[in-house]
């Protein structure tokens, strides 16, 4: 099967007065298919295969003081670790703070887009948005491209006059409010240490410590997660960056190598 | 998965609703509410797609108060059940919603109603319906146990038989559930029945 490109080409009309026409001349300029029986299906595919950040492990979640938001740095494509150094929280204002799983560009895009609104919103009416407000902009934003290949998933959390603010929003246009989540390939193994380790009374040290455990343990289970346990806070004067470690450094710190003894120790033949 | 189901008893109409937010295999969220009160006299389930079901839901809702302010009285629950199903029909052919809803409402003189209206825009006038796998289950048992003209009790009494039935025999159930009501004296929240904590 061809795809007849022809259509694609400009017209060059045959020099006048010369006869002599190459030979594949009337063949029309095509190339070949993929050879499969499903074509949208195969587009589907390559499509998803060429999306960067699958795997993430991101989490957020509110308790007495404000919001824990923290996230792995791992970037992959495929079975590919592209980058180890990928900033997964991104600051839309001083007082909010996104997360990021699925497409990189589209959720940097989106948000980037989503902190015009809000700058937009704060000139217009004197007061910064809310986060109800600003997560309900981002979801009606996605729902409009629902189907069209965007790729999202994102947390959007802050403070606003309301208090903390915790909202999960994906490309298929949902938007929820809640007290904790975690998105990516990682958030089964995160959702299992946060659910266990969670209470709402916990200091801001506790809960960076256990966002911190619930992305190490993540990383540790998913492959797809990785590179650099990041732990923001957001209080009521804004976000602030706690802590940046290494996983690798961190499995260390958990588990210390603990020298075993000789379980079995080669010995010399006995002669016969 | 989703399980919503509703009933008409005497001089009320009441619908239930799982509470579960679910992406595959995991569970964002445990207390999301899926019974819209639409206005004074109306509650709207709704199950389906999550983007959909809000979108959709939030539009009729708006809609119908418009309706209100501008004409200073309020829909019935007959008109507000057709143009639900209207506006369904007309995005079916465009961009569908994929939701599946029970319309429950009081009217003065007619009393109680519920509606069945499903994402394919088929509406009709029920005195107990259900959606989603739960309703496997609790058709069955609405079938055997309801009578028409029930008392609240018994009819709460029926909702937990559905409940127990579908907590024990569906395999992938939902652990809470919300139950509303709608009568003369208006829309509210009845009951939850949460089985695990849900903050």
């Amino acid at each position: 099967m061809k795809l007849d490109t022809s259509g694609l080409e400009t017209f060059v009309p045959p020099s006048r007065g010369l006869n002599v026409l190459p030979s594949d001349f009337t063949a029309s300029p095509a190339f070949d298919l993929p050879g499969c029986t499903d074509f949208d299906g195969f587009q589907k595919n390559a499509v998803q295969m060429v999306k960067p950040a699958k795997g993430t492990t991101t989490l957020a979640f509110i308790f007495k003081e404000g919001v824990i938001v923290a996230a792995d740095s791992r970037a992959s494509m495929g079975g590919y670790i592209s980058s180890q150094t990928v900033k997964k929280i991104i600051e839309i204002n001083p007082y909010m703070i996104g997360t990021m799983a699925g497409g990189a560009a589209d959720c940097q895009f989106w948000h980037r887009n989503l902190g015009i609104k809000c700058r937009l919103h704060e000139l217009a009416n004197k007061r910064r948005i809310s986060v109800t407000g600003a997560s309900k902009l981002l979801a009606n934003i996605l729902y409009s491209y629902r189907g069209m290949g965007l790729s999202v998933g994102t947390m959007i959390a802050g403070w606003d006059e309301t208090g903390p603010g915790l909202y999960y929003v994906d490309s298929e246009g949902g938007r929820l409010k809640g007290k904790r989540f975690s998105v990516g390939s990682g958030s089964p193994y995160a959702y299992a240490v946060l659910d266990s380790g969670y209470r709402f009374d916990l200091s801001i040290e506790e809960a960076a410590e256990l966002a911190r455990r619930a992305i190490y343990h993540a990383t540790f289970r998913d492959g797809a997660s990785g590179g650099v346990a990041s732990v923001y806070y957001v209080g009521p004067d804004g976000w602030k960056k706690l802590s940046g470690d290494d996983v690798g450094e961190l499995h260390y710190k958990y588990y210390p190598v603990v020298t075993s003894s000789v379980e079995q120790e080669m010995a010399e033949a006995p002669v016969a | 998965m989703e399980c919503i189901f509703g009933l008409v008893g005497d001089g009320f109409a009441l619908i239930a609703a799982d509470s579960s937010a679910v992406h595959s295999i995991l569970v964002h969220k445990s207390n999301e509410d899926k019974v819209l009160v639409l206005d004074s006299h109306k509650l709207l389930g709704v199950s389906g797609e999550a983007g959909d079901r809000v979108q959709f839901i939030e539009y009729i809702q708006k809609n119908v108060h418009l309706y209100q302010f501008r004409n200073g009285i309020p829909l019935n629950t007959a008109a507000a059940a057709n143009f639900t199903r209207g506006e369904l029909a007309t995005a079916l052919r465009k961009n569908p919603y994929f939701v599946n809803i029970l319309l429950a409402g009081y009217d003065k003189g007619i009393g109680p109603s519920l509606y069945y209206i499903d994402y394919i825009a088929t509406l009709h006038k029920i005195d107990k319906g259900a959606f989603g796998y739960g309703s496997y289950f609790s058709l069955a048992m609405m079938d055997r146990y309801f009578r028409s003209g029930m008392s609240l009790e018994e009819a709460i009494d029926l909702v937990d038989k559905c409940i127990m039935e579908i907590r024990s025999r569906l395999f992938v159930a939902p652990p809470n559930f919300v139950i509303k009501i709608v009568d003369q004296n208006g829309a509210r929240e009845y009951a939850w029945r949460e089985s695990i904590s849900s903050d």
